[in-house]
């Protein structure tokens, strides 16, 4: 049995392409039945974010499997396999393994180590669940990839720091303050980066809000929005030493804070600290200011150096999280290659033994004048020659059962032995593996 | 008995040292819990020690050098473990284990026999007197290597130059916060030894007070820290002036320590 996965992402197909083969997420029975009732495929789970869409299956034959999806995929949302074609991968075996495994660990993802990709594919999962698509082979891969992410996610630092400006400045706010959640934000100007910053910092938990614009109504406005409370732009020094963290984002040309303006608020504050976000261009806040004492000032480049920073630092936990894959694939393929190889390790050794069982009772039944222990002594002899004949194709199976070619000597031994080759041993093998 | 307990104190605290160095570059919590056990067996070992001591001798073992650099050693740990369980910064642990282990390594460079009592320091006053000193001694460490950590942390914020040891780092308001929490614990068992040494003083030498260099020095550390405790609680100095007046206030407290009883005579000179 294979795993085969094709899919497109983010860095094979623009938007456009993306949205037509997107499936909804809520919709997913009908695309999983159908993707179940085409022939050889056993086993069917299907991503669909707004970055990627892709499709594990499990089946016996890799390229018909690969070719059937690129077809289901292009009929099931009406595209001819020409445009789609291009914009898909398709990989199988360890190669596949590596793949899922990258994706759930968000080393494929636009921004590296962004946690939600985990999540979706565990919803993707879930749907395979629950309609039964999925088997003890996706079951137990998607399971895999589940717990290789989350070593990723335990042994590298690959999301522990901040990819976006936003995000950057409310990490930067924790170093400073610690808790948010008494702290108070101050908005200067309303512009669009700065409504956005603002919410990052409501979402962790910042209590108050007060927001000055030099057109009064525009404060009122956004203070509405924020449930903060406006404050007209004469009053900014009269307010600011209420605010613990500033965000500004005026259209002035000229500096409106000043390292003056900054003492005389920090002093009134008994000098609590104060952070400074100037995301202003041109900056609103005199760099100076950062030199006054518990006061930290960053603006747009400060923060895009922090950001620039911290994705050198994922890029290099990534390549640790490239060797945890590396090792966790090793392990998966070997029980992939073991639920090949025993099966049918099995099913020999069972034939060999109902013929040397039927052969052995056709002699004893026709044998008149057998010694008394004769009956042992054959049973013997035919057992030890039954396990001597069997031991080298057993060992050289298991042998390639962790290598790879495992199919070619399978398929060659069911062959000429003419082994069943049902499911439901594989089946049930899986099951007492898991 | 005695000689294995504190070899023993000092093989635990080499290797909480070890550990928590480790936790510094790998700040990994399974990393900083066992860092913590270590620490706390060492702690319990020390106790150990001390307490052999004092039933071996007949009084609380804090008359000579070695006794108390190995006290200062157990009062710091104490106070450090204290702060683990509330705060679970591990990485305190970082900068204050070390200062634990190089007191107790330096207590082995002075002679550890037990000696006969001075008849001055035979008081009920020793136990009271010496250990509210070296528990505020502990606190003050303890602040020092939080204030260390501060002013690293806030260079880098200012610096805007955020390295490995950013992300390492606790936030500038716990360091602040833990160092104030010293202080408010250090200063008043500072305050209590000077009075209760003051009176130990006064029953030893009918003096209260004699200006001997070590009072006239403990005098010196205590404004000092009255000073930052003064200047927290009217005019809100906090982050990095009260940082570095908690580590001019450790030095203080060293030369108080160490340097009057090494290099000024007086009656708390150990010979």
């Amino acid at each position: 049995m294979n795993i085969v996965v094709v899919g497109l992402s983010h860095k094979t197909a623009s938007v456009d392409i993306r949205e037509k083969v997107a499936f909804a997420p809520t919709q997913m029975e009908k695309p999983l039945r159908a993707l179940l009732a085409i022939e050889d495929i056993a086993e069917a789970v299907i991503v669909s974010t707004c970055n990627r869409v892709e499709v594990y299956i499990s089946t016996r034959d890799i390229a018909g499997g690969m070719a059937r999806i690129k077809r289901f995929l292009a009929d099931y949302h009406g595209i001819s396999p020409e445009i789609l074609e291009p914009h898909l991968y398709a990989h199988h075996g360890e190669a596949a393994i590596r793949h899922v495994f990258r994706v759930a660990s968000s080393l494929d993802s636009m921004v590296v180590g962004e946690p939600q990709i985990l999540g979706q594919i565990k919803t993707a999962y879930g749907y395979a669940a629950e309609f039964k698509t999925s088997g003890i082979i996706l079951n137990r891969f998607l399971h895999k990839a589940f717990s290789v992410a989350k070593r990723v996610r335990t042994e590298t630092k690959i999301a522990s720091s901040a990819v976006s400006v936003s995000f950057a400045a409310v990490e930067l706010a924790r170093k400073i303050f610690g808790n948010l959640s008494d702290k108070t934000v101050m908005l200067i100007g309303a512009g669009e980066m700065c409504e956005l910053a603002a919410k990052h910092f409501i979402n962790n938990g910042v209590r108050g809000v007060m927001v000055t614009n030099r057109t009064y109504e525009r404060a009122v406005k956004l203070a509405e929005e924020f449930e903060g409370k406006p404050v007209s732009f004469d009053d900014l020094f009269d307010q600011l030493h209420k605010a613990d963290i500033v965000l500004s984002s005026t259209g002035a040309t000229q500096f409106i804070i000043k390292p003056k303006d900054v003492e005389e608020v920090i002093r009134r504050r008994k000098l609590k600290p104060m952070f400074f976000i100037d995301i202003a261009v041109p900056r609103d806040i005199d760099p100076k200011v950062n030199d006054v004492e518990n006061v930290y000032l960053y603006d747009m480049d400060d923060l895009q150096g922090v950001v620039a920073s911290n994705l050198q630092q994922r890029a290099e936990e990534a390549k640790k999280a490239e060797a945890i894959i590396d090792e966790e694939i090793g392990q998966f393929h070997k029980w992939l290659s073991n639920l090949e190889v025993t099966p049918t390790i099995v099913a020999l050794r069972s034939k060999f033994e109902e013929t040397r069982k039927a052969e052995l009772e056709k002699t004893l039944a026709s044998w008149k004048d057998l010694p008394p222990d004769g009956a042992k002594r054959l049973e013997a002899l035919t057992t030890a020659i039954v396990n001597k004949l069997l031991h080298p194709p057993t060992a050289t199976l298991k042998r390639v059962g962790q290598g790879g070619r495992t199919d070619l000597y399978v398929d060659a031994l069911r062959t000429l032995f003419e082994l069943q080759t049902g499911e439901s041993e594989a089946e049930e093998l899986g099951e007492l593996e898991e | 008995m005695n000689a294995l307990f504190f070899k023993l104190t000092l093989a635990i605290y080499f290797a909480a040292t070890i550990a928590y160095l480790a936790y510094l570059v790998k700040p990994r919590e399974v990393l900083g819990k066992v860092s913590c056990w270590i620490l706390s067996a060492g702690f319990v070992a020390h106790c150990a020690y001390t307490v052999d001591r004092y039933l071996e001798a007949g009084h609380t073992p804090i008359t000579n050098l070695h006794e108390s650099l190995s006290f200062f050693s157990l009062a710091v740990v104490g106070i450090y473990i204290l702060f683990e369980r509330k705060y679970r910064i591990f990485i305190l642990g970082s900068f204050v284990t070390p200062v634990a282990f190089l007191l107790m390594a330096a207590s082995t460079g002075f002679p550890s026999a037990i000696m006969p009592l001075n008849p001055a320091l035979k008081s009920k006053w020793l136990m009271v007197h010496t250990v509210m000193a070296f528990l505020s001694y502990a606190a003050f460490s303890v602040a020092f290597g939080a204030a260390i950590m501060y002013l690293i942390q806030q260079h880098f914020l200012k610096s805007k130059k955020l390295g490995p040891m950013y992300q390492k780092l606790p936030s500038l308001d716990i360091l602040d916060e833990i160092n104030y929490r010293c202080l408010t614990i250090g200063f008043p068992l500072l305050t209590f030894a000077i009075i209760s040494g003051a009176i130990w003083a006064e029953s030893a030498w009918g003096t209260y007070w004699s200006w001997d260099p070590k009072e006239t020095w403990s005098l010196i550390t205590w404004f000092v820290y009255a000073a930052l405790l003064h200047g927290r609680l009217t005019t809100g100095w906090r982050g990095k002036k009260a940082a570095i007046l908690a580590i001019v206030g450790f030095f203080v407290l060293l030369f108080t320590f160490l340097g009057v009883n090494l290099f000024l005579s007086g009656l708390h000179s150990y010979k």
